[in-house]
Parts: C-alpha cells; structure tokens; sequence
C-alpha cells in the first residue's frame, strides 16, 4: 500500500495524479475463506480489519450486495460520544471513543476525527437527574463527562436560546472528547486497510443463502457463486433478520426508518454538537459547513431508507426553538436509513443458535460511534469464543431479561 | 405518511392521526409458558421486507386499534382490519397473494 | 461586459426603477427583475466564489438551479445567506453581500487556493493532515471550517413568521408550462378537483419564450396567448386551484406532496407570513416540471460570462439584458439557436456558434446561418480569460484540444441539451430510464412509485416525461402545433472529448464544490467507482443546487472512466426538496410560548400569579415552589415542607391521572392490570397499586378508588395518564376483548387539591357539609359530599404521612374550592406547596416515587413491595415476565434508605462503587441513589437508593463517590425516616 501523505500528493501533483492506486482492491470471491462477514459497512470492515491486526486472521472476506459503507454507514449525523450510562454500553462505547482517537494514523486515512464535544441538554428536572447520574456512573467508568450548567451551557454554543419559553435549559451533561467523524472515510479507511491486509472485499455480491452442517455453518450461497467457511460473522444492519432467516434464527430486532437532514453551508457557527432529548433533535456542523440535523425513528417497520414528512417537521421545529437563527436557514436535503432496533435498544454481539455463525446487529440509531470499537470486540469474540465487551450483549439476554437500557436515564436518543 | 383506512369509525386516516404498535398477532404466553415462548411472543419478530401484518391505532380519532397488511418496501396497503381477530381475513389474503403469490400467514406458537 | 439592452423584456417594468445595493454600493434596477438580471443591467458580472477554489463566479443560470450567484440577503433578524441572486425578485430597498470572500468579492485571499488546486485534488484532505495528531482538530480542521462554508450564518432569532397549510385534491400538477395547464385543463373540465402549483410568477414555461423566437402557435394562438387563455379558463373552473410562486418540494409515501411558497420575501416587514409550506394530500400527482439544460464541460466553462444558452436568452428577451457584447455559442444540439436568434434580434453580435455535430441541418440552425452567422461544425472549445472570459479556442470536439482558431468575446452560451427534471417523480421510489439517444435520464413509466393502492401514484408529462416538443407535452393530438422540428443532439460530455489532463482539470463539472472532470476521474481510478462513492468523494452534487446542473455530466464522466454504459453506473438518489426550502416554513407557526400545546389545570393562573416557579412535566407545567418576597428557592422550598408538616398545605393535584374503568367485567379487567387483586376492593375504599409492562418492570402507581361495583376510578402519575390509558385500551382491544369493559381518562373533567397536615381537617371542616371525622372517614376511604355547597369527592389518601385529603371537583370549580380553602385556612396559615415539598416530604415517609426509584428496569420486588403483588392471581400483565432467571436473581439492587455519616446530603444520582474493577476496567458498584434530599424536619440529609441485596444489609456503610472527588459514606438503614409507624396520617 502506498502511504498518504502531503509529500505524496505533492508528488502526484507533478504528474495529474496518474500515480494513486486503487483505494481497497476489487475482488471476485475465492470459493473458501477462514472467516467471512458479511455487510462491508464500517462495523464489518472493522471486525475484518481487527481479526487482521489483533488475531492474525487474514484470510478473510467482506461481501457487500451493494457498495461499500452504502447502509447506515454513510447515512448518519456522525456523532461520537461515550457517555453512557449502563457500565456494558459505556466499556464498548468508550473503547470505541478511543480507537477513533488515533483511527487516522491506524489507517494513514485522515477520518477527521473531531473531539469537539458533545452536550446533552437537560430541560427538564427529570431530565436533568438522569445526567446527573450518568456523570456519576461516567467517573466511575473512566469516562470524563460533567453537568454543566446553563451559563456554560450558552458560553460554549452561544446560537443556543437557553430561555426558551418552552423548555429552559437548565444544563447538561458534557463530553469534551466526543465529536464527530467523516462517516465515509471510516469506511473506506477501513475497506483499504483491509485490502492490504490481503483480504477479499467483495462488492455487488448479495447473499441468497447461509449452508449448513447440521448445527455449524459451512458457507454461504450468493449472487456472486458459493463461498465456504470456517466462521460467519453477520453485519447487516436493518438486513440481519434477513440473514437471520436464512441461517436459520430468528433476532428480537425491527428495521424502521431514521431520517436526517442538512442545511445548506455557512460559514462555522457551531463548534460543538448538541442533543435535545426533551425536544427531540440534534444538530452539529460538518466541516462542510451545514448543519447536520437528526430526529427520532418512525414508529413502523419500512425498508425504504425514507420516512414520513412530520418527523422531519418535529425535528426542524424543536431545533429552530432551540437554535432560533436556523429558521432562516435552508434545508438542503433530507435522506433516511433502516435501523435495527432491538428490545432493549441496546446492540446484539453475539453467538448464535447456529454454530460458528456470529451476530452483529441491533444499533439502532447510534451504531456509527461504535464502529472501531464493535469491530474490535467482535472480532475478539469471533476469533476467540468470548470478549469482555461483548459479553453482556448476548441475545440470550432477552429470555433472561437482563436488559441494557439506556433510556432509564432520561430518555436519551442515541 | 401513510394513509390507512380505520375499520371503525370509516375515517380515511392520516398518519399523524395513528399510533403504530408493532407485529399483529402474536399469541400472549403468560404465566406458565416456556422460556423459549415467552421470549419469542415478546422480542422476537418477522420483521419481513415485504407483506407486514402490523397493528396501529387511531389515537387522534375513534381510538381503536386494528390491523394493516401493508408492504414495507412498496408501502401498498391491502388492507386494513379490525384487532379482534387471529387471523387477516380472506379478501386481504387474497390482495395480498395476487401481488405476492407464495405468501402466506404464519401463526408460530 | 453586461449590459441592459434598450428593447423591452417580457418580465420587467422600465417605467418602475428599483433601488438596491450589493456590497454596499447602490445599484438600479427595474420592477420584475431578479438580482442576478439587475445587477447584469449594472454591468457586473462577479457575483460570487466557488466553495473549495474560490474562484471568481458570475452567474450560469437564470433560475433556482443556480451555483454560483448566491448572495447574503437582508439585514439583522431577516439576514439569510445562500439566496440565489438568479431566483430572488429585486425589490425597493433590496441589500444584497457577496459571500465566502476576504476583504472582498473582487480580491479574495482564499483565491490562493485556486493557484494551489493542483495540491488539492478530489479526496485530498482524507491523504495528508494526518500528523500530529492533535493537529486535526486543533489546527488543520479550524483552517478548513474557515475557508468552507458560503455564507455567514444569520444573525438571531428570525424576524419573520411562517405558516403551514393543509390541503386535499384529486389531482396535483407540479409545473403551470404548457404541458400542466394542458393537462390541468383536461382534469378541470372533467370535474376533477385539481391544484396547479408553478414555482416561478408567471404562467407558461419556456414555451413562452422560446414559442416566440420560433414562431409557434398553439391552437392557432401564439405561445402567450394561449397560455393567457389557458390561466384565463382554468381560473374560471371551481374545482380547479391555480397558484404560481408555489414550489412543489417534495413528495412522500401515499400521494403526500410538500409545496413551498414564497409569499413576503419581497417585502420585508409586511403583515404576512414569509413562507408557507403545503401539505397537499393528492389521489394522485403528475410531474410538470419541464427540463433542466445541462452545462458543457469544457476547459474554463467556469469563467463569469459562461452561461448556459437557455440563460443568456432569457436574461435577453424576458430581463432585456446580455451577458455581453458579444456572445459565442456551443452546443450539442438546435435549441442553443434559439439563444442566436434571439440576441442577433437584440442586436447583440454573434460571431459563431461552434457545433459539436458534423451535420448541422435543422431549421432553426438555417435561420441562425441564413442571417449570416458562421456555424462552426464538428468543435468544441475552451474558454480563457483573467476574471471574465475573453476569448475562446475552437478545436476539433473529438480531438485532444489542439486550437483551430482564436475568436474574442466577452460571454459564451453553452448547450450540453437538456434533461428532464425527475426529482419528484424519484423521491418516493419512481424509477428512470436511459435515453441514449438524446441522452438523459427520464422517468420510466412502467416503474412508477406506487401508492396505498399498489397503483403509480406520479406520473411524468411534457418535458419532465422526455418529451421535447410542445405537440407531445400537450398531450392532446386533436390541439394543432406548428413549430420547427429539432434534429437530435450529439451527447457530448467532454469537450474535446480526447482532452489531456491540464485542460481536464479545467473543466467544471460541480461548479459550486470545484469538482472538475478531473476529479471524477482520479475517483474511478483509486476504485470509487459505485456513482455513489464516487459523488461523496469528490462531493459531486452535493452543492446547493443538489447537482440539478453536474449530475448527469458527471455520470457521463465516471461511465466513461470505469468503462461501463450511463444506465449501468446509475443515478445517485434524488431526496428532497426540490430546491432547499428555508428551516422557518418547516418549523411553522409552533414556536416560542405555542411550541407545544402547554396543559394548564384550573390553577394554573393563580399559581402564575402567586410566584409559582414552574417545572416542565410532560406537557403540565406545575409549580416547583412558591417563593415569596426575599426568599430563595431552597427556603421556600423549606417553607413549603415545614408548613405541611406542623400545620396544613394545599397542593395542586390536578395533573394526577383519573381514569375510570367501568363494566361487569371491570374487576377482573383491573386484576390483569395491577399487579394487586383489585377485584376484592370493597366499594368505598381505596387501594394503593401497582403496573407493570408485559416485561415485568414497574411502569405506573396509584390510588384506585371503587366507585360501585362495575366502577374504578384509577388515579396514575402525572404525565401518566394518557400512556397508562393507552395501555389499558390496548389490553382491552387486543388482547382481552371478551371483557365487557369501558375505560374513559377523565383526567381533565377534574380539579383535585391536596389538603394536607395536621389542621387539614380543620380547614375542611370550615368548609363545612361532610363529616371528615376519623370515624366516618376512615383512611384509604372516599366519599362524595359537599363542602363550602360544592360538590366535592374526597379521598382520604396521603401522599406525605400527614393526615391528608384530596379533594376533587368539576374542572369548572376548581378555582372556587381552592380560594375557598385558602380563605378558611387563612388564620392557620394554609399556604399552597410546590412539587420539590412534595418530593421531599414522600421521600421522608420512604415513599416511592414513578420515574426516581424506578427507571424502567426496576421491578416492585426490588422496591420491596412485595406486599402490593397478588400471589394469588393467576395471572397480571407483568407476571410471566418477573419469573424470568435475571428478575428472580436473589442478588439484585434493592430498596434502602441511606443516611450519611455526617449529616449532609448524598450527590444526586451517585453510585455506590467498591475497589476493584471489572474486566473491562471499570470500577464496580453496588449500588445507586434513587432520591436525595435535605429534609428540613429531620435537619439532615436523607436518600433511598438500591442496594445490592440492601435490606440484608442495615447498618452497613457503602461509599459513594461524588462528581467533585468527594467521596461520601452512608449507612444503610429502614427508607422511612419519618413516623414510621405511620401514626400522623391516621388521626
């Protein structure tokens, strides 16, 4: 792999950039691999690439039926944040905080990774006491968050009403290191990081059906031939219970719509990013220069990656209440995704009722954040049979009821 | 935004008049059942890209709850149905299998 | 140079002179101009600089698809950036800045970035700034933020109102051109209820303009006057709605159109919403929306003074000014003609117009030749010049570049041809199809989006379908047309079509984001080759205009590079809007104090009046305390507690849910609800309850009260009611509807006032007409009577461990009781308490509270309320869910008071952590504080949290470590702190 670099470009600059190579090479599947995941979104790609990095395996394949990082990977509003309140949540988020702190240089692919600080608005009393424990059970995770008041609240996003007629802010919990990252790059960082590795990505090959041995996974059938191999790791998102089907499972998930939107850019505004449960949006400003809104999820099970139009109108509406100058601002483009929302809203990372056929699914509205770190943790889990960070997000969790939710603190929209 | 047909009161309904509530019938396993039952009746679900057999109520109307077979791709609608009932009824069945022929209702307990 | 020309345009007043300034300096323009025309009148043509390279920009169109003439529009609360100078109507007293420019928009520093553009290729910034790493978000990305962005953000809180408006049709027609009012007409005429939308002020679309240069006629009529009479009938039928200036933006699952209308933006101040945004519900919607022509990527098609064709004549014929004085052309295709025909009638000089196609023959390219224009046949060209374009360079257009010739100008119409606009037809799933042959996509109606019905909800017409005549956009064979007839154009996406890389890398394909041919080429070549990776790479598209002018040429670009056809590279997805639509108008009317509809119980304005201060509770506002004259909240809040506790306090109840629960069936109804058995509750008496969801977790609690024998009256948490009806109603739908059973949430129909400490009874004797006494009302009993002649029930019920009543009334007399009350308890100092007594004085008596000891994972038995959980019962909504493995753990969090070895008060919501940690590093705890107080009758802090098999453990210390490095000790002891043998509230 050639490395990136000022000098390089600099180089290429001298020749029409006739010298960069292929970013991740375009494979055609062998007929076996030791392990195979399915879906080349950001979390499969970082499952492959730390089965590489931490375990030593590189015969591997990412299939995709569609193109890289083209799922919820590419659709998000790019929030990185670990500060959760359930101790299985905040270890998982919170490494994968970490990782995308030094994810540029892993890869030597600039992810822009922007520990600019996210705040979570309280703005009710009720709301307030949840972030107020929260940052209780943040210290004493190692995760460095504080409730701020409303005074520092306007110092650090001064466009923010905090005297809303409303809704007052009466403060909120803070995390200096969250931020954001450029959603594309982590997958394309990844996919060529893979690929020097030596492992197959394989796009517009769809999966039609999971072959088995009894109770162990052998392959899969798909568009693009039979594939053998040793472990299957699912990574699909809003497709799982698809997969799942074919394997021969069936997952405590459902695929509903989540919409997003941005403005068109201005000039920087916002240096920070804000969550408003109480009202229910969330809004940062990309590099670019819009502002990156998201909402809520419909409430019915859709696969149209496209919502109905009053979550939109609820959303814009709390965030010009919120961030009254907005109003005169336009919407540029409004997109949705399928998420995978599971009973307890929490992920699944998992064995499976089928043997060496792994899950990663369930993240509902927050999976970008936790790309490096669920990568990781399933890997660890796929290669070696149990992770610690995985290891209170099984799905047998639901038949125990030993939920993980994260909503008991205030309600708290990923 | 969907638009559905209350069974009830006859209103031709907005979705911002509907609350959705999820898979339609499924089989309540109380007290008594297995594990593995309870399990599936309260967390696990179809969830089929396709025909969906889904319940909503008209909360901002006569506030009764029914069901809709509705396509969760194409979003057609091929009915819609009142909530006391095991089973979609024949007409919408039978909508249902002149756009998708090898569809058929499954009861899993 | 630019200038107005001295004929007249079919959209401007002369006679109207119109006053405005850009930058500050004053300009003049005329009635029925936009900004763009105005200001070409004015003899500028720099109107704005490019995102990445800052280049200098004019603009490339006269509409809303426009890249580069955006501008700052208005002042202080009505500023807003971003606004098109070519789609914003000029009006008296207009001030207009340029954007994204230092010092200024003729000398900008970020224009180095252009001289650097070799160095910053598509993709650049994921290559390099990787080191230190620090760097990113401390230096590099702070430079970057700086120099992106286009305009500066407004400036406070918008000056302006906005307003929704809802709407059904049969049909809706987006698109007032000859194709929609044709079609309109015909729907009209048949009865239909139609609602035609055009987004620009005048009827007609281009058929008007270009109609006249050809010499159509429609019908017999020429173009307007068709038009004319086509506005004229439809707005004489009923059931048919007409309106321009309406923008259909965006449509949506089962005919849901969003339409977005300007209504005050051309006068600033006036009484009248800015914008309106329609919500049109439609049997059915057809796409008029006619065609967007297409840029050539040519080297230097980026200078001010290149404009599209369509552009530059209708800056001429509808605006009567040019983009210069003389005006090369090139195209693809016989409508670019039209443009040399129209400024040779405007006497502007056309020294040639270059042709991409070896055989010129149409009858509009003979008018241009026959007026003695050369037609330059099978070339292309490149444009150069410092600032605004000078000359081109012709060249053979299958060639490599080599210059044929040198011709001076000063402006260049360009034709790439046209494609039809299929946004909306796509934002619901409607799928396109590829002509090849004049090369766009266009709707493919065997694939439309499909409604409730499974039926194609939108159909394409007129040009929006493809057609490129006005006999097929009609629709109607029996309207006769005359117009010339176009040869077909030569698809051409790059120009010469065997450039090198220098002149490559000037051809722009994303004017806005600098994406040149160039950069899409280099994304295929590191492998983005999917349309979508190759557009978020190189961030083609993605500019304001949403890529209505670069899309297709830049498919072109990327199908060539990777060597696969146009309709195997696909389309990137079209969402909406249309063209961006301001945040105001989607926000609506609902800001400031009618955000939310705000619930008010009948006290609300006395508690308004009295020095409430509020506290958000679901929709309810209620009154946190009352502080009276140099009081703190703390103190009142003491005050408040104090009163209760040694005399008698009044608190507003009303917010507590009331739902009754009515039928032969009621009872074993209400035996599935709670976990108690409510079945056996005598009438008359009163019961405290608990719910759970189906996954065991405790979810609501309450006092019921039996009415009569068919009859509950069931009270629920504030906030509660509406979800905890929803729930029965549920159940009683779906799951049980054998039982015969009503439920009716009569929460509203309702005043209720707690009256509560040891004068209560007191106060309420004044009142007089209900024996109160102990004897003949006992505790957890109700009883309907009258006091003070109103018409009461009274619940004696405590919430706080006093001698407590509640004490319920009609809505309507509400206000009266609570005066009444106040009066009568006067000399004992009656004084109303705020929800923080409330909390605090529960907290004392270790009672529960919904929402703080529980947070949707806790089960009663963890609240040790094992007392208020039938075993009896078969079976309760909850029940099958608390045997599961994890629910029946012995060792799970529960229930304690927690009392602090020094007397303070416990940090709220802090956990009880051990030493050692778990696999993942983190500290372990056992523990957590639900509820934490000072009490201001025990002079001493007092809390109740769960605790690791807590009740085993009384007297323990456990540590809590708090937020400031303190780290606090408590003793775990019983939860009630307070009378705990609960004497006090059954005198």
């Amino acid at each position: 792999m050639r490395r990136y670099s000022a000098f390089a470009i600099a180089r290429e600059a001298l020749r029409h950039h006739t010298g960069w190579e292929r970013a991740w090479k375009s494979a055609a599947p062998k007929s076996r691999y030791d392990v195979v995941i399915v879906g080349a979104g950001g979390h499969g790609l970082a499952t492959a690439y730390w089965l590489g990095r931490n375990h030593g395996i590189t015969n591997v394949a990412v299939i995709e039926k569609g193109w890289l990082g083209g799922g919820n990977t590419g659709r998000n509003t790019t929030i990185i944040r670990s500060n959760y309140l359930q101790d299985p949540s905040a270890a998982l988020y919170e490494k994968s905080r970490s990782l995308y702190e030094t994810m540029s240089q892993d890869l030597n692919y600039n992810v822009m990774f922007s520990p600019r600080g996210v705040l979570m608005l309280a703005q009710t009393e009720h709301e307030k006491r949840g972030y107020l424990r929260t940052a209780h059970a943040n210290a004493l995770q190692g995760i460095t968050t504080r409730f701020i008041g409303p005074a520092e609240v306007k110092k650090i996003c001064p466009i923010m009403n905090i005297d809303g007629p409303r809704y007052p802010v009466l403060g909120g919990l803070w995390q200096e290191r969250a931020g954001t990252a450029r959603h594309d790059a982590v997958a394309w960082g990844y996919a060529r990081a893979c690929s020097d590795m030596g492992m197959d990505i394989v796009e517009q090959c769809e999966v039609t059906g999971v072959t088995r041995d009894g109770a162990r996974v052998t392959g899969l059938s798909t568009t693009r031939g039979d594939i053998a191999c040793d472990k299957l790791g699912i990574v699909v998102a809003g497709h799982s219970g698809r997969l799942a089907e074919m394997a021969g499972f069936r997952l405590p998930v459902e695929s509903v719509p989540l919409q997003a939107l941005v403005s068109e850019p201005i000039k920087p505004c916002m240096d920070i990013v804000v969550m408003a449960n109480t009202v229910h949006g969330y809004m940062s400003q990309s590099d670019k220069g819009e502002m990156v809104i998201g909402g809520g999820t419909d409430g019915y099970n859709a696969y149209t990656q496209r919502g109905s139009f009053q979550h939109i109108e609820e959303t814009v509406r709390a965030l010009v209440e919120t961030f009254p100058m907005i109003s005169r601002l336009k919407m540029l483009r409004q997109w949705g995704g399928i998420v995978d929302m599971t009973g307890d809203r929490s992920p699944i990372l998992s064995r499976t009722p089928v043997e060496n056929c792994f899950i990663n699914c369930g993240w509902g509205t927050g999976g970008f954040k936790a790309t490096p770190g669920s990568g990781w943790a399933f890997a660890e889990l796929m290669a070696t049979g149990a992770s610690p960070l995985t290891a209170a997000f099984g799905m047998e969790r639901f038949r125990e009821g030993r939920f993980i939710d994260e909503s008991v603190a205030a309600g708290v929209a990923h | 935004m969907l638009i559905l047909d209350c069974p009830y009161c006859g209103v031709r309904c907005d979705e911002t008049e509907l609350t959705p509530g999820g898979e339609a019938h499924l089989t309540r396993h109380g007290p008594g059942s297995d594990d593995a039952d309870f399990e599936r009746y309260l967390f696990q679900r179809r969830n089929p890209r396709g025909v969906h057999l889904e319940r909503w109520r008209h909360a901002y109307g006569c506030g009764k709850w029914f069901h809709a077979a509705r396509h969760t791709v194409t979003m057609q609608v091929f009915g819609t149905y009142p909530a006391q009932t095991t089973e979609p009824p024949a007409d919408i069945v039978e909508r249902i299998r002149a756009s998708d022929p090898d569809w058929t209702f499954g009861d899993d307990t | 140079m630019p200038h107005r020309l001295s004929r007249p345009g079919r959209r401007i007043d002369p006679a109207r002179a119109l006053h405005f300034t850009f930058d500050g300096a004053p300009h003049r323009g005329f009635a029925g101009d936009t900004l763009a025309s105005a200001l070409l009148g004015a003899g500028r043509i720099l109107m704005g600089r490019s995102f990445k390279y800052h280049r200098p920009r004019g603009p490339v169109t006269a509409g809303q698809d426009e890249p580069n003439a955006l501008v700052g529009l208005g002042q202080g609360g009505r500023f807003e950036p971003n606004q098109r100078a070519t789609a914003t109507p000029l009006f008296e007293g207009l001030t207009a800045i340029s954007q994204n420019r230092w010092p200024s928009l003729e000398h900008d520093v970020g224009s180095v970035n252009a001289r650097l553009s070799r160095f910053l290729p598509a993709g650049f910034y994921y290559k390099t700034f990787l080191w230190p790493a620090s760097f990113w978000k401390k230096v590099y990305e702070p430079v970057i933020r700086a120099s992106a962005g286009l305009g500066r953000p407004p400036e406070g809180p918008d000056a302006d109102r906005y307003e929704h408006l809802h709407t059904h049709c049969d049909l809706a027609i987006v698109g007032g051109g000859i194709a929609g009012l044709a079609a309109a007409l015909e729907a009209g005429r048949a009865g239909r209820r139609v609602l035609l939308m055009e987004q620009d002020t005048i009827w007609g679309g281009r058929t008007v303009t270009d109609g006249a240069i050809d010499g159509t006629t429609i019908d017999g009529l020429d173009p307007a006057a068709w038009v004319a009479r086509a506005v004229d009938d439809l707005s004489a039928m009923d059931s048919v709605t007409l309106r321009s200036g309406l923008m259909g933006a965006g449509v949506y699952d089962h005919g849901y159109l969003t339409a977005h209308e300007r209504v005050a933006d051309d006068r600033p101040g006036a009484d009248a919403p800015r914008h309106r945004l329609w919500k049109i519900r439609a049997g059915h919607i057809v796409t008029a929306t006619g065609g967007l022509e297409r840029p050539l990527a040519f080297a230097g098609n980026d200078l001010p003074g290149v404009m599209l064709a369509s552009a530059v004549r209708d800056y001429v014929c509808d605006y009567a000014v040019t983009p210069g004085r003389r005006v090369v052309i090139v195209t693809t295709n016989d409508d670019a003609y039209r443009t040399a025909l129209a400024l040779l009638d405007a006497g502007v000089e056309v020294p040639a117009v270059i042709d991409a196609r070896s055989q010129v023959t149409g009858a509009l390219p003979t008018r241009v030749r026959d007026r003695g224009v050369e037609i330059v046949t099978g070339s292309g060209l490149r444009a150069e010049g410092t600032g605004r374009v000078e000359r081109v360079l012709v060249c053979d257009v299958t060639g490599d570049g080599t210059p044929t010739r040198r011709i001076a100008c000063d402006a260049v119409a360009m034709s790439g041809g046209w494609s039809p606009v299929p946004h909306l037809w796509s934002h619901c799933g409607g799928k396109l199809t590829w002509n090849d042959e004049r090369g766009f996509f266009a709707p493919d109606p065997d694939r439309p989006p499909v409604g409730a019905d499974g039926t194609g909800m939108v159909s394409a017409i007129g040009t929006a379908a493809g057609h490129m005549d006005a006999a097929a956009c009609l629709g109607q064979a029996d309207t006769p047309v005359t117009q010339p007839v176009e040869r077909l154009p030569r698809p051409t996406w790059i120009m010469p079509e065997r450039a090198g890389p220098a002149l490559r890398s000037k051809m722009f394909l994303d004017y806005q984001n600098d994406v040149k041919v160039s950069d899409i080429q280099l994304a295929a070549q590191e492998g983005f080759v999917s349309v979508e990776h190759a557009k978020r790479y190189t961030t083609l598209g993605m500019a304001t205009d949403q890529g209505k002018l670069s899309n297709i040429n830049g498919l072109a670009v990327l199908s060539d590079a990777v060597g696969r056809p146009i309709p195997d590279v696909g389309t990137t997805t079209f969402r909406p809007p249309y063209v961006p639509i301001s945040m105001g108008s989607i926000a609506g009317e609902a800001r400031g104090e009618i955000f939310q509809p705000l619930r008010r119980t009948p006290l609300h304005d006395w508690h308004e009046a009295n020095g409430a201060t509020w506290e958000p509770v679901g929709h309810w506002r209620r009154p946190y305390c009352y502080t009276r004259d140099g009081e703190d909240i703390r103190a009142a809040v003491s005050r408040e507690i104090r009163n209760v506790r040694e005399n008698v306090g009044l608190l507003d109840a009303s917010t507590l849910g009331k739902i009754v629960v009515k039928g032969p069936d009621a009872g074993r109804f209400m035996d599935l609800l709670y976990t108690n058995m409510m079945s056996t509750l005598a009438v008359g008496r009163c019961r405290y309850g608990l719910m759970c969801s189906e996954n065991g977790f405790l979810m609501d609690d309450g006092v019921v009260a039996r009415l009569s024998e068919d009859t509950f009256l069931c009270h629920t948490t504030t906030g509660g009611a509406d979800r905890i009806h929803a729930h029965m109603e549920e159940w009683l739908q779906t799951e049980w509807w054998d039982l015969k059973v009503h439920t009716a949430n009569v929460t509203e129909q309702w005043a209720q006032i707690a009256v509560v400490g040891p004068r209560a009874r007191d106060v309420l004797d004044r009142l007089g007409g209900m024996d109160l006494s102990r004897d003949a009302m006992p505790f957890m009993t109700w009883s309907d009577g009258t006091l003070a002649d109103l018409p009461v029930r009274v619940f004696r019920i405590s919430f706080s461990g006093e001698l407590s009543y509640e004490v319920a009334v009609p809505a309507n007399l509400g206000r009266a009781l609570w005066d009444r009350l106040l009066e009568a308890g006067a000399d004992m100092g009656v004084m109303p308490y705020g929800t923080e007594a409330l909390h605090v004085l529960r907290a004392e008596k270790g009672f529960i509270m919904i929402g703080d000891e529980t947070d949707g994972t806790v089960i009663p038995q963890d609240l040790g309320l094992h007392w208020a959980i039938s075993k009896k019962k078969d079976d309760f909504i909850g029940k099958r869910g608390q045997q599961r493995s994890h629910m029946t753990d012995p060792d799970r969090w529960k229930l304690v008071g927690l009392e602090t070895l020094d007397g303070g008060v416990l940090p709220d919501g802090a956990y009880a952590a051990l030493d050692d940690r778990n696999a993942n590093g983190q500290r372990k705890t056992e523990g957590r504080v639900t509820s934490t107080y000072y009490s201001p009758t025990l002079k001493r802090g007092i809390a109740m949290g769960l605790i690791l098999n807590g009740p085993d453990r009384m007297g323990e210390t456990v540590t809590f470590p708090g937020t400031d490095g303190k780290v606090h000790t408590a003793r775990i002891v019983d939860p009630v702190f307070y009378d705990k043998q609960g004497a006090r509230q059954d005198v």
